[in-house]
């Protein structure tokens, strides 16, 4: 170790400078202004970090590496080319690629070093690759689902809570006994199966619009990984840069179990996608007003104030850039035109402010909910594109509905407000929304795209 | 290995503790482009996996490596790349427009 000490400090000082960069990194991530920065800096600390590695005294064969290196590259490319709505997806992917990295140096280094391992480093390494398993295969049941190749509707049964978490627990179990006895080779593949199984039944019973909560909750696992990892190697790098990104996907699962009025108990135990009940009860008398495009297009050009509020129905119809075209024929007019976005509108967090910028809409037009939530009374017309559970007023005032106490925009007090909808259906929780039987409310039927572009038609632009 | 272990302890507190206030003051605006960039910070786990494959103690540990350095390259180039494209994307309308 002696004799190599000088290049090893040289590699230490390297790390140093990345862990620097990486803390830069995401301190210039704070404002859109110094944003690129951050991305440059994260560059420049990989780069480096990977070059000191490269320095490393104990490396004897570099043509693999190198292989290796070029394949993921190649990979990365593509995926980081993907449409923007397909970011959730691409997102939940490449959790899974990171959990998958980390699951396997752990498991490498479990079979090098058996059955001499050390107490406390056999528990981080059984943290490590259960945490990495999990991730890994609930990272990629969350992308096929995102991607629709698997079932988005949650699926349910009885029981399932127990016996997620009677899995988690023998997992637990099994890394308790490889602490006592690290040489008990035999249990470390039950280690590695069964959160991988746990894995797929935790994100089994998620539905599409708990995904932004699923989605921060694996990022944090993955970072967690990644620090175990860093314990197991003694890298101080990969611990901060662990700790960084569980800190980062802790705190975003946070807003987004508080978003949805989820506890965070509930959240971290993988009990959602449950309050699926059926509150379409009483569907008779009420009565809705609905408009045609000419007449939303001369409410809207009259309006002092219009507040879009965009959902992932506006994602799916690929209408962000329709929606740009009706922001400008408005703001042609003098119309003022803001963009209320819901903390978990969308498929992930921030995910609309990412569609609207694609469009260029300017990004201080998009408020979030508190900032927006007091100007709905001074507002004209309030235009929902997409969303439907995000503008339900019943979460503030009907106990009995299963959204209760979930932080809402309050599209209803506006003076007016239109609804871009395909029909009456309810929305993705199959909850009713009380919104759409107000008077003051008008509701526009159609494909979400293709009436928008009859709005801005009606306003003279080019639809 | 108790000093280390001890020591690995405090710098994982303190990078959490920075984490958590840095990443507080992120405005929902950039949620989206912030998960990206963590995840490609994230796949500095390449270095770990560099290692093993270098080190080539095992053509198990190898293999396990070689596949390790793939996922977390893949992560590190399409992360960076993803987020500087969204990132692009933000414009304010104080500028004029094109």
């Amino acid at each position: 170790m002696m004799t190599f000490a000088g290049s090893q400090q040289i590699i230490e000082v390297i790390y140093l400078l990345a862990s620097a960069l990486f803390i830069f990194s995401l301190k210039w991530m704070s404002s859109p202004a110094t944003a690129r920065r951050g991305v440059w800096a994260g560059e420049i600390g990989m780069v480096l970090a990977i070059a000191g590695t490269l320095l490393h005294h104990g490396i004897v064969d570099y043509k693999w590496i190198a292989v290796a290196l070029v394949l993921g590259a190649g990979i990365g490319v593509p995926l980081g080319l993907v449409q923007m709505t397909a970011v959730p997806q691409r997102t939940a992917l490449s959790h899974a690629f990171g959990a998958l990295c980390v699951t396997l140096v752990g498991t490498a280094e479990f079979y090098l070093r058996t059955p001499d391992v050390p107490r406390f480093m056999m528990a981080v390494l059984s943290m490590e690759v259960i945490l990495g398993s999990l991730t890994f295969t609930g990272s990629l049941m969350a992308a096929g689902k995102l991607q629709e190749v698997l079932p988005q509707r949650p699926l349910t049964y009885r029981g399932q809570n127990f016996v997620n978490l009677s899995l988690l627990a023998i997992s637990i179990g099994l890394a308790a006994y490889l602490v006592l006895h690290p040489g008990a080779k035999q249990l470390f593949p039950g280690m590695i199966g069964i959160p991988l199984l746990f894995g797929i039944l935790m994100v089994v019973p998620i539905g599409g619009a708990d995904m932004p909560t699923v989605i921060s909750l694996l990022n944090s696992y993955a970072g967690l990984s990644a620090a175990a990892m860093g314990f197991v190697l003694d890298s101080k790098l990969l611990i901060i840069a662990g700790a960084l990104d569980g800190s980062s996907g802790l705190i975003l699962s946070v807003i987004m179990s508080k978003a949805m009025n989820r506890s965070f108990t509930n959240v971290l135990f993988g009990a959602f996608g449950q309050v699926q009940t059926s509150a379409a009860t009483d569907q008779e008398a009420k009565t809705v007003r609905s408009a045609t495009a000419e007449e939303a297009a001369a409410i809207l050009s009259a309006a002092n104030k219009v507040v879009v509020v965009p959902g992932y129905g506006m994602a799916v119809a690929q209408a962000q850039h329709k929606v740009r075209e009706l922001y400008d024929a408005l703001s042609k007019r003098g119309v003022d035109v803001r963009f209320a976005i819901h903390p978990v509108a969308g498929r992930m967090p921030g995910h609309m402010n990412v569609l609207l910028a694609e469009a260029d809409i300017p990004y201080d037009r998009l408020l979030d909910m508190d900032e927006i939530n007091g100007d709905f009374p001074q507002t004209d017309v309030a235009l929902v594109i997409g969303a439907n559970d995000v503008t339900n007023p019943a979460a503030r005032t009907d106990a009995n509905s299963p959204i209760f106490g979930m932080p809402i925009l309050d599209v209803d007090k506006a003076r007016t407000a239109m609804v871009i909808k395909r029909g009456m259906s309810p929305g993705f929780a199959g909850i009713d929304n009380p919104l759409y039987y107000l008077d003051r409310t008008l509701m526009l039927f159609g494909d979400v795209k293709s009436f928008v572009g009859n709005i801005v038609r009606e306003l003279g632009g080019q639809g | 290995m108790g000093s280390n272990l001890i020591d690995a302890l405090f710098i994982f507190m303190l990078a959490a503790f920075i984490g958590f206030e840095v990443i507080r003051r992120i405005s929902p605006l950039l949620h989206t482009p912030l998960m990206s960039l963590t995840n490609a910070l994230d796949a500095i786990a390449v270095v770990g996996a560099i290692i093993l494959v270098g080190e080539h103690k095992s053509t198990f540990s190898t293999a396990l490596g070689v596949v390790a350095v793939i996922a977390a390259t893949s992560n590190a180039v399409g992360g960076f790349l993803i987020t500087d494209r969204m990132l692009k994307m933000f414009k304010t309308s104080r500028p004029t427009k094109p």
